[in-house]
């Protein structure tokens, strides 16, 4: 019955028409699924409630229509109420007493299946957040199988999975609706936050604390994967960055991995080593630039390379004024990052 | 009084012959007592009339101005104030719903667009909800009770001037560019010195001082006004329902203020001095400032909330010819509205990672707040139930507050459960939730209000029919604003964002927020020009154009400078009901000199006669010396040592005495 209402909800809305790319009706995890259910139930007694409330307000002037001519006033000495309105009143309190522990007993369950849910977890990543990007982490027991990424996860499907959240500098916080709801990093402090996704697909998600200049450009996409396709994934991650093939994108690798690039960004397999910005071996693989602020593209390399500053004013990469010539070969290197 | 000190004269060791002197003088002063001019059966009517208005009139001019202590004219500017700020923050919101009317917009920008957020909550928290409330209580409470001035009225003007000067520095600061961007609750580290370096969080964080110092200045006087003012016989269980929601509120500041003053005090120290009380990396705790803040956030909310249940009571009443059902009920609602608001601060913490169990017990004390509410609504809907409803402007206002304020309250009761917070928490579905408890629950009822107040403090009635336009145009310019925000949220909009991209279904909700905000302005705009018409062109109100019962209306419209010309004797819950003709009195205060009637706390006996301070520019000027120390402490620590000096002087010459020779009734001139 609940399953069918969280169905029919976002219908109600009129929110049918979306992917639940990122939306709290994408019950995706089994996280969503509990929220959506709670969602549910608190929902139809919040709406039973107002409608009682409307309910006895329109009475009330239904009621009392037309007496208003009579310009009489009832004064405190001798009026008394019906004593049915007492009792009224009585229930009245009762009513929302026995609402409200129905709710919160229902709040504190769902509370704990999702803890339960969560339990077992068989994959443990490690989320750093920065002014504006995310730094991701694959942990293993085998140290050669740790993986570094930015600004992208990717989740085996049916697997419980532990992030453990951590802040280098404010308070940000991780939040990918169509999976579960959100949980703050804070610097100095460490959280985390259980997810078992429910089926494949790609979600958005995005930082839900306001975090300085460019808080609107903090996303990160999250790709749910089979099982295989995820362990192929990884492995993949895992190789160095691809060597240079031709004259120009030689010319970009020289570039970026001697030039300025390489003191911040990392690229495996090359001089570029920098950690204070997004890891970029495989950036090519990725489906968005800059934390979600484009979508993966050769124009839109372009551009952000070229003019980062316009493109999210006030975020950590300048503006270095690259040649023509320079700016072909960087892409171009860059698009072989796959 | 002087009795008292005629006791330490003769217990001091003193020759014969001064003692006789003391007491020749003693009897010299009885004399002159029985001398002074009281109202009473021998004077009154035109006489008394003028004879107080001559003792209550401040000095004329430009420094009489400044210098007024008369709770109307303080009262008065305290609601025009907080009104112009509240078009400025309404302003701050309409651009940002242009910014945000398409997705990937860059009509703003990332940086304006923060301090746009930034300045519209705290313009409108601290400088339009919490002022507003007290402004309109500092007007009304004195004539509701019967009295003719509030208590410690020079503390009331400082609190004005405190007031007006935290606003003007912060809307200063935004004019000259060095506006805060850091959000109205401004979360550490990110308002840190590392983080916001600068002077833009300094700005913000002393806008606070001023603020907090105002309001709680306004308690106190709130506080000893309702609990020692009272007209005699207006025991604590006869007290109207706004005053008894303004003692819980003024309570209430004075519970929670010293808690942000606390953290925004160390969070200026961090930034001016390099303490490290937020810094994680030195053993301090970003989350530190999240509860000390949150303890005073939370109450903040019914901080604005009461004084609107209270509004609502009153025009419930008036409009539905009958007292409100359960006023004993509504009172202790109120009181555990205000106890229970100091229990769930932490509901604003629930992605912060605390533990789990804590989590339950907040969870529990935030819904139960909805008990005390829904008793209120019930008593409300009950007055209705049994009453005789008049749909008159202010009416539709109370009308509009339950259908609206109720979604609130249980959006309130999502956002309570842990799970649904989660998700909910820091979405375009909580700015729904808090602006229905906001705009719903405060500013309709506070529209009703001026509407329903407007004719005693002008002596004019605003236009019915226009009224009625503005009201539906605000009713539906806010349902179109703010209820596509709870699905916007749900589809994964976060709050605070800039722009959002295209293709997450955002576009129509936000577009739809959008087109609803510049109706809501309209109909602002609306309200207000009605207002400023009205004032020259309404119909002549007389006394009591509602038929109203409580005591404000039992004076003329506008109330002459000393509110009554008799202080009345209450003897029932509706006094203006149940009396035929005059209201009984009690006579006996001084009409040459500013005098009020105290009463003892509970029974409302009469007590004291108490002198009223004269006009006076010592509270402007000290209001100056501290405003000055707290503008250039955002530039040097030094400033408070050297700032000593400015305030001393000021304060010191504010409270001089002024009168060493005995008086035959002391006066403070």
């Amino acid at each position: 019955m609940t399953r069918r209402a969280t169905a029919i909800l976002p219908l109600l809305l009129g929110a049918c028409s979306y992917q639940h790319y990122q939306s709290a009706f994408g019950n995706a995890a089994v996280e969503d699924s509990q929220f959506l259910i709670l969602f549910t139930i608190f929902l139809v007694v919040c709406v039973v409630m107002y409608v009682l409330v409307m309910g006895f307000m329109l009475l009330g002037f239904l009621r009392s229509r037309g007496a208003a001519e009579a310009n009489v006033v009832e004064t405190g000495r001798h009026h008394h109420s019906h004593p049915l309105m007492r009792t009224a009143l009585i229930g009245w309190t009762a009513l929302i007493g026995v609402g409200l522990a129905a709710l919160a007993i229902a709040s504190f369950f769902t509370d704990r299946s999702m803890a339960k849910a969560a339990t077992g977890e068989k994959l443990s990543i490690t989320l750093t957040a920065n002014q504006w990007w995310w730094d991701v982490q694959y942990n293993s027991s085998d140290a050669s199988k740790t993986l570094r990424t930015a600004n992208e996860l990717h989740l085996p499907v049916g697997v419980p999975v532990r992030i453990t959240l951590a802040s280098n500098d404010v308070i940000h916080s991780f939040w990918v609706p169509s999976l579960a709801g959100k949980q703050d990093l804070i610097p100095g402090r460490e959280s985390d936050i259980t997810i078992v996704p429910k089926r494949t697909g790609i979600f958005r998600g995005q930082c839900a604390e306001f975090c300085g200049a460019q808080h609107a450009h903090m996303a990160l996409v999250v790709n749910v994967d089979s099982y295989p396709d995820f362990i192929k994934w990884w492995d993949h991650q895992l190789q160095p960055a691809a060597a240079p093939t031709n004259p120009v994108t030689l010319a970009g690798y020289e570039y970026v991995t001697t030039g300025p690039c390489g003191a911040c960004h990392n690229i495996g397999g090359t001089p570029a080593s920098g950690t204070v910005a997004p890891d970029l071996t495989h950036l090519a693989s990725r489906r968005s630039i800059a934390a979600g602020t484009l979508p993966m593209s050769e124009g839109n390399l372009y551009g952000w390379v070229e003019d980062p500053q316009s493109l999210k004013p006030g975020v950590k990469m300048p503006t270095i004024g690259l040649e023509p010539g320079q700016l072909h070969a960087v892409v171009a290197y860059l698009e072989t990052l796959k | 009084m002087t009795d008292v000190r005629a006791d330490a004269f003769d217990a001091a060791p003193a020759r014969q012959s001064e003692r006789e002197r003391v007491e020749a003088e003693n009897r010299q002063l009885a004399e002159e007592r029985k001398k002074i001019a009281r109202d009473g059966p021998k004077l009154k009517g035109e006489k008394l009339a003028a004879r107080l208005d001559l003792a209550w009139r401040r000095p004329r001019g430009i420094i009489g101005w400044l210098a007024t202590v008369d709770h109307k004219e303080i009262g008065r500017r305290y609601i025009i104030t907080a009104l112009g700020f509240f078009v400025l923050g309404g302003i701050m919101a309409l651009l940002m719903r242009l910014q945000l009317a398409q997705p990937d917009s860059n009509l703003i920008g990332a940086e304006r667009y923060n301090q746009l957020f930034t300045m519209h909550g705290s313009t409108m928290m601290f400088l339009f909800a919490v002022p507003v409330m007290e402004g309109v209580a500092v007007y009304i409470i004195p004539l509701m009770l019967g009295t003719r001035s509030t208590a410690f009225p020079r503390l009331n003007a400082f609190s004005y001037y405190m007031y007006l000067f935290g606003g003007l520095m912060l809307w200063g600061a935004f004019v000259l560019n060095i506006a805060p961007d850091v959000g109205w609750f401004a979360y550490t580290p990110l308002s840190g010195p590392q983080f916001s370096p600068g002077k833009r969080a300094d700005v913000w964080a002393q806008m606070i001082t001023f603020t907090e110092v105002a309001a709680l200045a306004a308690a106190v006087v709130l506080t000893s006004t309702i609990l020692k003012c009272r007209a005699p016989g207006m025991t604590l269980a006869r007290m109207p329902l706004f005053a008894w929601a303004m003692l819980v509120v003024a309570v209430m500041i004075i519970f929670s203020m010293p808690s942000v003053a606390l953290c925004s005090g160390m969070l200026i120290s961090d930034r001016l001095v390099g303490t490290n009380f937020y810094n994680a990396a030195e053993h301090g705790d970003a989350l530190l400032w999240q509860h000390l803040f949150w303890f005073f956030g939370h109450p903040e909310v019914y901080i604005i909330f009461l004084p609107a249940t209270g509004f609502v009571s009153v025009m419930v009443e008036t409009f539905c010819r009958r007292p409100v059902f359960g006023h004993a009920v509504v009172v202790l609602a109120l009181i555990s509205t205000g106890i229970l608001a100091f229990g769930l601060w932490v509901h604003h913490m629930f992605a912060t990672g605390l533990p789990r169990v804590g989590y339950s017990f907040y969870t529990a004390a935030s819904m139960s707040v909805s008990i005390p509410t829904g008793l209120q609504i019930f008593c409300w809907l009950a007055t209705i139930w049994d009453g005789r409803p008049r749909f008159q402007v202010p009416m539709l206002y109370v009308v509009g507050f339950i259908v609206t304020f109720v979604i609130g309250g249980l959006t309130g009761v999502m956002v309570a459960a842990v799970p649904l917070d989660l998700q909910l928490h820091d979405t375009y579905f909580v700015v729904a939730h808090f602006h229905y408890v906001l705009i719903g629950g405060a500013v309709f009822p506070l529209l009703g209000i001026f509407t329903y107040w407007f004719p005693k403090i002008t002596g004019r009635m605003m236009n019915d029919t226009v009224g009625k336009v503005s009201f539906w145009l605000v009713f539906v310019g806010f349902h179109l604003t703010f209820f596509p925000m709870h699905l916007s949220g749900l589809l994964g909009m976060p709050r605070r964002v800039y722009t959002y991209p295209a293709g997450l279904g955002l576009e129509v909700p936000n577009l739809l927020s959008t087109l609803g905000t510049f109706i809501l302005a309209a109909a602002v705009v609306l309200f207000v020009v009605n207002g400023l018409i009205s004032l020259y062109r309404g119909v002549i109100a007389g006394p009591n154009p509602w038929g109203a019962a409580s005591l404000e209306w039992a004076t003329s419209s506008p109330p002459p400078v000393y509110n009554f010309e008799h202080i009345p004797v209450v003897e029932s819950d509706t006094p203006l009901w149940d009396v035929e003709g005059e209201l009984p009195v009690v006579t006996g205060l001084r009409v040459d000199e500013k005098e009020i009637l105290l009463t003892t706390v509970v029974a409302a006996a009469p007590d004291l006669r108490e002198p009223v301070p004269a006009a006076s520019l010592w509270p402007l000027i000290g209001a100056m010396a501290v405003g000055i120390v707290f503008v250039a402490s955002i530039f040097s620590p030094w400033a408070l040592v050297f700032g000593l000096v400015p305030c001393g002087i000021a304060f010191a010459a504010w409270f001089w005495p002024k009168e060493l020779k005995r008086n035959p009734e002391p006066v403070i001139s």
